[in-house]
């Protein structure tokens, strides 16, 4: 018999797979209490560092035309495809699933970035506006993307979840810090080598894992972080959580698990323009 | 040849009736505070005592709520959008019909010229009370879903700088979307508030659907604590807003704040330079410069700063600073000593920090807070004055020398509300418009306002909107 090559799960920053700057990685054991992994648990140090690169790729990612983040989002849908069975095994080995539900779960997950896609060209045309003030003016309404977000996402459909929360964040023209589940962040990693192999710019995604009782204070209180997903928290942390995002009046929110245009609008901001009409 | 002077042309101080003192407006009715703690209200361009008001403590407050909670189960929420309508129709044209009388009210207690309250306050709040009128019975198709939902009972804090002003960007939409107020004016200027309390009388409106308390920071501390308000909106200070939004993070009540700001004029070297000179003045001169949009910090490209300079300082020269009920009056009266206090210590600093200072040169009446209109050139990005929202009539001038510079020193600070673009080209407008880090951004114009567009701040400078569609959102329970 051949032995499997077991995969070692790394971070994801900046385009590029590190493990932590600290050393430190921690166990993971599958539904029945066996072994699966030793992934990376990340410092503040690697936080911070995700943060600069999605700091670093933003004005890039934010002014890309509509068109092409749309299709670049679609190809992460085309690259999910490919690696299906792999989605599915990862996630029947961390969930109580059924490989019928893990499969559903996958097409669901698959079938989300395909429909935020669909969004990053039109969300603006929904949102704008031209607004007739009283006087000779041209004003209008755009949205726009706010920056970085930090996500910590519902943990419920592991790799669900992590697509709900990106999918959004990414359509608006944003870049990303994501938190992958403690307790089962395998697809959040296998999800990243997809991001990694499609077109998205490095940096646009950065994946953490470790965990969150360490992490996420740090992500609420970070300066240069501008919007917070914490679908993933529970009621109690998010408060304290809300408390430290005050410092930059981060933009916190925390959804069920469904698609919106809500969502994408979550985290864009308002711009206004106005100027005079005249000969 | 000698300049012709102005002659006096003061607006009559008659209109105004105003009392000598007032109580709370509660379920329709002023009543007295239940501790009779008074403070006054003086006029800031004089210092003459304008009339005592009520501070309203914890219990006044939670009879005001309750009032509100009542009005809002039994009345408001299960009135039709087409009556409400109604209601908010008839306060803007009692605006409108006592515009005058507010004009000169406001302008008495706030110290701001008269020609502003009443070119710009007062028919802007009418204006706001119109426009909000007529989204009340068409919110099904505002974008919020097909049965957007008020929140209920609603907290509101405002400042001092557009004091009816404000109360119409808060009351509008929160009345139109269906919900109940209870609104805390300023401890400076509570007179505009209570004289629209009067106006809700003479409108009929239902008991509790509006209430003013009157008190100062504690009052407004203790209004949002009260654990049956549903929301809360507030004007004023970044700091404040923080401590407003630490303190509701747990509960996690929706909050929209309207913060501070420290906005960029950016000049550039093919703008009409006449028209930017005009532009700049009314930038960071209007309203005293107690403006949390104004543009306090001048970027010149660098090959026109000379020239534009001294444009600038004959500008200055010949505006007139005095009595805010003379129609000439350009600058009126600093509100209050304790922001006389804090624009003086800013002003130093800048002296300190070593940027150059020059005021225009005005006569300065002895009694009352003034300031004379102030430039700093050879600002520095690291000055305070560069950094810290002064709330006055003082213009932080820094140069740059490329678009990509005036952008970068436009968006380099935590404040995000609004900035200025000065050019004859259009593709470079909108690069500029495209890059700068503002809610509002106003190319070869600053300082406009209208009910119909949308108003806030990136980053510091707050959460949401206020006014036009996406203002309603603030007001909707669930809304993005």
């Amino acid at each position: 018999m051949s032995l499997d090559i077991k995969k070692t799960y790394k971070l994801f920053i900046a385009g590029a797979f590190p493990r932590s700057e600290s050393g430190r990685s921690y166990e993971i054991k599958d539904k029945k209490g066996n072994f699966i992994a030793n992934p990376a648990q990340a410092s503040r140090k690697d936080l911070r560092d995700a943060v600069l690169a999605a700091k670093n790729a933003h004005s890039s990612w934010a002014s890309a035309t509509a068109y092409n983040r749309g299709q670049i989002l679609y190809r992460i849908a085309e690259i999910m495809e490919g690696r299906s069975e792999q989605f599915v095994a990862e996630i029947m080995a961390m969930e109580s699933v059924t490989s019928k539900q893990a499969q559903v779960q996958v097409r669901q997950a698959i079938d989300t970035w395909v429909w935020y896609a669909g969004w990053s060209d039109k969300i603006s045309t929904i949102a704008g506006s031209t607004n007739p003030v009283a006087g000779p003016f041209f004003n209008f309404t755009v949205a726009e993307p706010l920056g970085v977000v930090g996500i910590v996402a519902d943990e419920k459909s592991s790799l669900l979840g992590v697509v709900l929360g990106l999918a959004p964040v990414l359509a608006a023209g944003n870049c990303a810090v994501l938190l992958a589940s403690q307790k089962r962040p395998l697809s959040a990693i296998t999800l990243a080598e997809c991001l990694a192999t499609s077109d998205v710019p490095a940096g646009v995604v950065n994946i953490l894992t470790g965990l969150s009782d360490e992490l996420t204070p740090h992500l609420a209180s970070h300066m240069e972080i501008d919007g917070l997903d914490l679908s993933g928290v529970d009621s109690k942390s998010a408060a304290a959580l809300r408390i430290s995002s005050v410092d930059n009046l981060k933009r916190v929110h925390s959804f069920s698990a469904e698609k919106s245009p809500g969502r994408i609008l979550s985290y864009m901001e308002y711009k206004t323009l106005w100027h005079p009409i005249g000969v | 040849m000698s300049d012709f002077e102005y002659a006096p042309a003061l607006e009559s101080k008659a209109i105004a009736n105003i009392s000598k003192d007032y109580g709370l407006f509660i379920n329709g009715k002023f009543i007295a505070s239940h501790n009779k703690k008074r403070f006054e209200t003086i006029n800031p361009a004089n210092e003459e005592v304008l009339a005592k008001i009520s501070l309203a403590d914890e219990v006044d407050i939670d009879k005001a709520v309750k009032a509100a909670r009542a009005a809002y189960v039994k009345v408001w929420s299960k009135m039709s959008g087409k009556e409400r309508a109604k209601y908010l129709f008839r306060i803007a044209r009692l605006l409108q019909e006592r515009s005058r009388e507010f004009a000169v009210v406001e302008s008495l207690d706030n110290g701001k010229p008269i020609r502003e309250t009443r070119d710009i306050d007062i028919p802007l709040s009418a204006a706001h009370f119109f426009y909000h009128a007529g989204w009340a019975d068409k919110l099904e198709f505002a974008g919020f879903g097909d049965k957007p939902k008020a929140h209920g009972v609603v907290a509101q804090i405002i400042p001092w700088n557009f004091p009816l002003l404000m109360l119409a960007w808060k009351i509008a939409p929160a009345l139109a979307t269906g919900n109940t107020v209870v609104l805390k004016p300023a401890e400076t200027t509570p007179l505009t508030a209570l004289l629209f309390a009067e106006v809700c009388q003479q409108a009929d409106l239902p008991p509790g659907v509006v209430n003013i308390i009157t008190g100062d920071g504690s009052t407004g501390a203790a209004l949002t604590k009260h654990p049956d308000i549903d929301k809360v909106a507030f004007t004023g200070s970044t700091e404040v807003g923080k401590l407003i939004a630490r303190s509701l993070a747990v509960s996690n009540t929706p909050v929209t704040l309207e913060l501070g700001g420290k906005g960029a004029n950016i000049v550039f070297e093919d703008a009409p330079l006449d028209q930017a000179v005009e532009g700049i003045i009314n930038g960071i001169f209007f309203n005293q410069g107690h403006v949390c949009c104004a543009g306090s910090r001048l970027l010149l490209q660098e090959n026109i700063h000379d020239e534009f300079l001294s444009k600038l300082q004959k500008r200055m020269s010949k505006i007139r600073l005095g009595d805010p009920l003379d129609k000439n009056t350009d600058i009126g009266a600093i509100n209050s000593a304790a922001q006389l206090a804090k624009i003086h210590e800013l002003s130093s600093s800048g002296q300190a920090e070593g940027a150059d200072i020059w005021s225009a040169p005005c006569q300065i009446p002895n009694k009352g807070f003034w300031f004379a209109p102030t430039i700093f050139t050879g600002v520095t990005q690291a000055h305070r004055i560069a950094r810290e929202e002064i709330f006055g009539p003082v213009l932080s001038v820094l140069t740059f020398r490329t678009p990509q510079e005036a952008i970068e020193k436009a968006n380099n600070t935590p404040f995000g509300l609004s900035a200025g673009v000065w050019s004859d080209k259009g593709s470079r407008i909108l690069w500029a418009g495209n890059h700068l880090k503002a809610g509002v951004i106003w190319a070869n114009t600053f300082n406009k306002f209208d009910p119909a567009s949308p108003f806030g701040g990136y980053k510091e400078s707050g959460w949401g909107r206020e006014g036009g569609r996406h203002g309603l959102g603030a007001y909707i329970k669930g809304a993005k």
